[in-house]
């Protein structure tokens, strides 16, 4: 697919739809792959594998000032990443006419640690074909099942449609493993206060502030982030001890919520495992119990609950009461 | 660095009894930037306020905090204070250490801890307040009344006599509303018709008042002197400038299904229908799910047999879209279901029927023509029991009921049961009551005639069950006075069911971000000194949309709303709130969530050049119409780069407040 892919790439480049090419390219490792701006010499280094697990909608907001009039950049967009990529031209970050959408075919992206964990060591390659997988090791060649070392974020797969192409290349496969993406934060949500404050301390005193959440998010997009800012009055206030450092992986969440599309990048990139997504969840849900069942990104325009007044609004009250229960 | 003077109030005793008010004003002398801190007895008497004044010039302050009651109260005299010896009111703030503290603590100690810190809050964010100037914005001479029973016609009619356009607009095909229902009214027993149809008329000709009925109001935008409302003209399937009300169609209507809602559904009526003989305006109406023609497309009688033409079937919905200064919630009431009582039988037995029922069975224009007949087989009743305080004054934890009293309740009764004793000397009336209650002017007068002249058998308690026993109704009820298990036999059993507001008023109250209780009345801005106004500016409140009311009192309530909103539509234009939000180019994201989430659309978009240290060039960047922004500080929440912020309450006055408070 990847190299249908390129030559696609280098007859719309011919066309003249576009100049540059947002893709992934291969990293230091063979399973390490990374966001890229390809011009068109450039294209024999774009990968299209099981590894190109990152999102790519973001990384289209610096690019627009760099178009001039009519001109469009291509992306490679899968379709879990359309979703960024809607809510993102909602925010009117991204504008949809300076971008040629290639919705590129997923059937799952792998988490090498996964097959790591499997006392798998000295990888070396893989291969694919269908649900085999066949890791290349410096010991010998091992057989592992595909469905079983997806990322996590592929076992929640929002399923194989695009929300926005402009032309689609290779076959999707949803992946959900079909089990309720809420379980966790059931779970959560059924523990004592001094119990869900016993698991947050321990997750988030994990963290190293390398800020890897908030750079890799889709809704972190401010020009200037406020703890980038020294005028707004919490920069400092997060850092001044560990506790106070917690927070700010709950001030991201206020500010993501109803525009997180559950993308999952944030736990996919953090290198303490912290699974920073059940707190997305968590706000994800409640706006589903009260609001009704919302997904961000799924259209262009769309007005989330948390900006929106309707008249079938529950009241405060009962919001408040749910609150003070918990 | 700023001089900041602090002024803690005794109120009397209602601080100073709670509060240590010297010890606050000592320590407060020792806070960075304070260079003068007193205590004075009443700090809003004219002596408090030039102490104040002599201490703002002596001292050159460019800062005050009065330690007081709450800014609802005093806030505007304090700005007031402060631009008489040349500060901008704005350097004002008040620390709430009565409604927020003296009040609500008993233990002298730990008010005074509060009073220090809430002065502490206050003293933070003085020092980060910042002169700020009001702008005006014009007044729209127009009121919009919602709803047209007695409450909405007086209005209409005081504000139209002022010389201001009025809209009434209501639900039903006609105005009238409730009054327009009763027989008779306490306790002069004057016709009710015939003192309200003047005013309907009257409401009508009026040159001023424009009736908008069978509408309903959709969407309300803006803010106080300049809304924007959309209203629902529903089609009456008649065209209004044809039709003349003559009722020929309505006899001539094959479909006798519909129940007629005036007369409580004790009958039916046509599918076309003019809702009862006084109608205003007098035009019929179709009900399209009672209509042969809507339902199968044949019939069309009613076109045949009109000789104006004014039949349209294909009449749609109109929308009307208008500005108002001004907008009276008028709303009114509904009884509630009796069905929720069914240990009275209402469900039961056609015989037991709820007052506003029984009105209807008592009105000339009733079903029964007057004729007071048991609804089930149209003899004559010998005995009738009324039950007093039917899902009024219930405990509050109740499923059913509600736990005011509905005020109207004990009076209506003494008049249904003096009227029947009058019509009907030889019908036996007992009445069951808790208390009776006639706090109004002839109101006792009236109900111990009741009693006395007309033989009415009171009864101090309440009746456990009613149940159907042939062609009797069997009421077990307990006299407390005489500690007695009583069995009546009665042939009808008239139910004084409790009021609630009607079913509308709640979306009413959310369209208008006016705010109701539990109960879903609207509150007022202040339960004794501003009674009919909302606390959203521009809204005012008229009869039992506020609270149970009779009939004089909603109808001096309504003059009152009138005099408030005549007071409002008298202006050119009205001063402005200065603390408006602002967005700061350089960080704003261009996301347009502010824009979204602003109830009164004052934040729009524009591609502008902003240069700053970190961006240079074209950007898309949020605007805020400061005429329009009500400073609710819904974009300042939203925001996420805390790009927008607002003045007066900026994110890090409201930051220093907490850090103030959590030292």
């Amino acid at each position: 697919m990847q190299r249908e892919l390129i030559e696609r790439l280098n007859a719309l480049i011919g066309e003249g739809v576009g100049k540059r090419v947002l893709g992934w390219k291969r990293g230091e490792f063979f399973y390490d792959t990374e966001p890229a701006i390809l011009a068109a010499d450039q294209l024999d280094e774009l990968v299209y594998d099981s590894f190109c697990g990152p999102n790519l909608s973001k990384y289209l907001i610096q690019e627009m000032p760099k178009l001039g009039e009519g001109e469009k950049i291509i992306a490679l967009i899968k379709p879990c990443d359309s979703y960024s990529f809607n809510q993102l031209c909602t925010e009117h970050r991204i504008n949809k006419d300076k971008v040629y959408v290639i919705g590129v075919g997923c059937k799952g992206k792998i988490d090498v640690d996964k097959i790591r964990a499997r006392g798998i060591t000295g990888i070396t390659g893989i291969d694919v074909d269908g649900d085999a997988l066949t890791v290349h090791t410096l010991y010998g060649d091992e057989q592992v099942n595909r469905k079983e070392v997806l990322l996590n974020k592929c076992l929640s797969c929002k399923g194989k449609e695009h929300r926005v192409f402009d032309e689609q290349i290779g076959e999707s496969e949803e992946t959900s493993t079909g089990d309720d993406r809420f379980d966790m934060v059931k779970k959560l949500e059924a523990m004592s206060a001094e119990e869900r404050f016993a698991f947050w301390r321990g997750e988030l005193s994990k963290c190293i502030r390398c800020n890897a959440c908030r750079n890799v998010c889709p809704a972190c997009s401010c020009v200037k982030c406020v703890f980038d800012n020294p005028n707004t009055g919490v920069q400092n206030k997060a850092a001044a001890d560990d506790f106070e450092e917690n927070l700010f992986h709950i001030i991201r969440a206020f500010h993501v919520a109803g525009r997180c599309t559950d993308c999952g990048e944030c736990s996919r990139v953090c290198p303490q495992g912290i699974p920073l997504h059940l707190l997305n969840r968590k706000f994800i849900s409640d706006i589903d119990e009260l609001y009704g069942e919302y997904q961000a990104g799924e259209e262009v325009g769309q007005r989330h609950p948390v900006i929106n007044y309707t008249q079938g609004d529950c009241e405060p009250s009962i919001v408040h009461e749910r609150g003070s229960n918990a | 660095m700023q001089k900041i003077g602090v002024f803690v109030c005794w109120c009397g005793s209602n601080i100073a009894a709670t509060v240590d008010v010297k010890a606050v004003a000592n320590a407060m002398r020792s806070e960075p930037g304070v260079v003068f801190s007193t205590d004075y007895q009443y700090m809003c008497s004219e002596n408090g306020q030039n102490l104040i004044k002599d201490a703002i010039r002596d001292y050159k302050l460019d800062g005050i905090v009065v330690c007081s009651c709450s800014p609802r109260m005093h806030e505007a005299t304090f700005r007031k204070t402060a631009m008489a010896a040349g500060l901008n009111p704005y350097m004002v703030e008040i620390a709430n250490i009565r409604e927020q503290c003296s009040w609500i603590h008993k233990d002298m100690p730990e008010g005074t801890e509060k009073a220090m810190v809430l002065a502490r809050a206050a003293i933070a964010k003085v020092k980060k307040n910042a002169p700020l100037t009001a702008g005006t914005s014009p007044v729209t001479k127009r009121a919009l009344v919602i709803g047209g029973g007695i409450a909405g016609i007086q209005t209409a009619l005081d504000v139209a006599d002022a010389g201001y356009e009025v809209d009434i607009v209501e639900k039903s095909p006609t105005i009238g509303g409730r009054m327009a229902q009763l027989d008779k009214t306490f306790p002069t027993l004057d016709c009710a018709a015939c003192i309200l149809t003047p005013k309907m008329v009257e409401a009508n000709q009026h040159e001023k008042i424009n009736l908008i009925t069978y509408s309903e109001l959709e969407n309300v935008s803006g803010f106080v002197g300049n809304f924007t409302a959309r209203i629902r003209k529903k089609a009456r399937h008649v065209d209004e400038k044809k039709c003349t009300g003559c009722g020929v169609c309505t006899e001539k209507c094959p479909s006798r299904k519909g129940l007629n809602e005036f007369n409580m559904g004790l009958n039916t009526r046509g599918a076309i229908y003019i809702p009862f003989a006084q109608a205003i305006p007098n035009l019929a109406v179709i009900d399209t799910s009672n209509c042969i023609h809507f339902k199968t497309g044949k019939c069309g009688i009613c076109e045949k047999n009109c000789s104006a033409g004014a039949i349209k079937f294909d009449q749609e919905d109109e929308i009307i879209e208008r500005k108002y200064g001004a907008i009276v919630v008028a709303t009114g009431f509904k009884p509630i279901d009796a069905s929720y009582f069914d240990e009275y039988a209402y469900t039961q037995s056609k015989d037991v029927v709820t007052s506003l029922e029984f009105e209807r069975l008592m009105n000339a224009a009733g079903p029964s023509k007057g004729v007071l007949v048991r609804p089930s087989d149209g003899e004559h009743p010998h005995d009738i029991t009324f039950i007093q305080c039917v899902g009024s004054r219930c405990s509050h934890d109740a499923t059913k009921g509600k736990e005011y009293c509905s005020k109207i309740c004990c009076m209506y009764t003494a008049k249904h049961a003096m009227l029947v004793r009058e019509k009907y000397p030889d019908v036996n009336v007992h009445v069951f009551y808790i208390d009776v209650r006639t706090p109004g002017k002839n109101f006792d007068e009236f109900y111990r005639r009741a009693v006395e002249q007309y033989d009415v058998d009171y009864i101090k308690g309440m009746v456990g069950k009613v149940t159907v026993e042939g062609k009797k109704l069997h009421v077990q009820g307990s006299s407390l006075l005489s500690n007695d298990q009583l069995h009546i036999y009665s042939d009808m059993v008239v139910l004084a069911t409790a009021i609630e507001p009607d079913p509308t008023a709640r979306s009413i109250g959310t369209m208008l971000t006016a705010s109701m209780d539990t109960n879903d009345f609207f509150t007022e801005a202040h339960p004794k000194l501003r009674p009919v106004e909302s606390p959203t500016a521009g809204i005012f409140l008229s009869g039992v949309c506020q609270g149970p009311k009779d009939i004089p009192e909603t109808v001096a309530q309504a003059g009152a709303a009138a005099s408030k909103v005549i007071g409002l539509l008298s202006k050119n234009e009205l001063v402005g709130n200065p603390c408006v939000a602002h967005a700061n180019e350089l960080l704003c994201n261009g996301c347009s969530q502010c824009e979204r989430v602003c109830p009164y659309g004052a934040i729009t978009y524009v591609e502008k050049e902003v240069r700053g240290p970190e961006f240079r060039g074209v950007k898309r960047v949020a605007q805020v119409n400061e005429a329009v922004c009500q400073g609710c500080g819904a974009c300042t929440v939203t925001c996420p780069s805390t790009a927008m912020d607002l003045k007066g309450f900026s994110n890090n006055q409201i930051i220093a407040e907490v850090d103030a408070i959590c030292r």
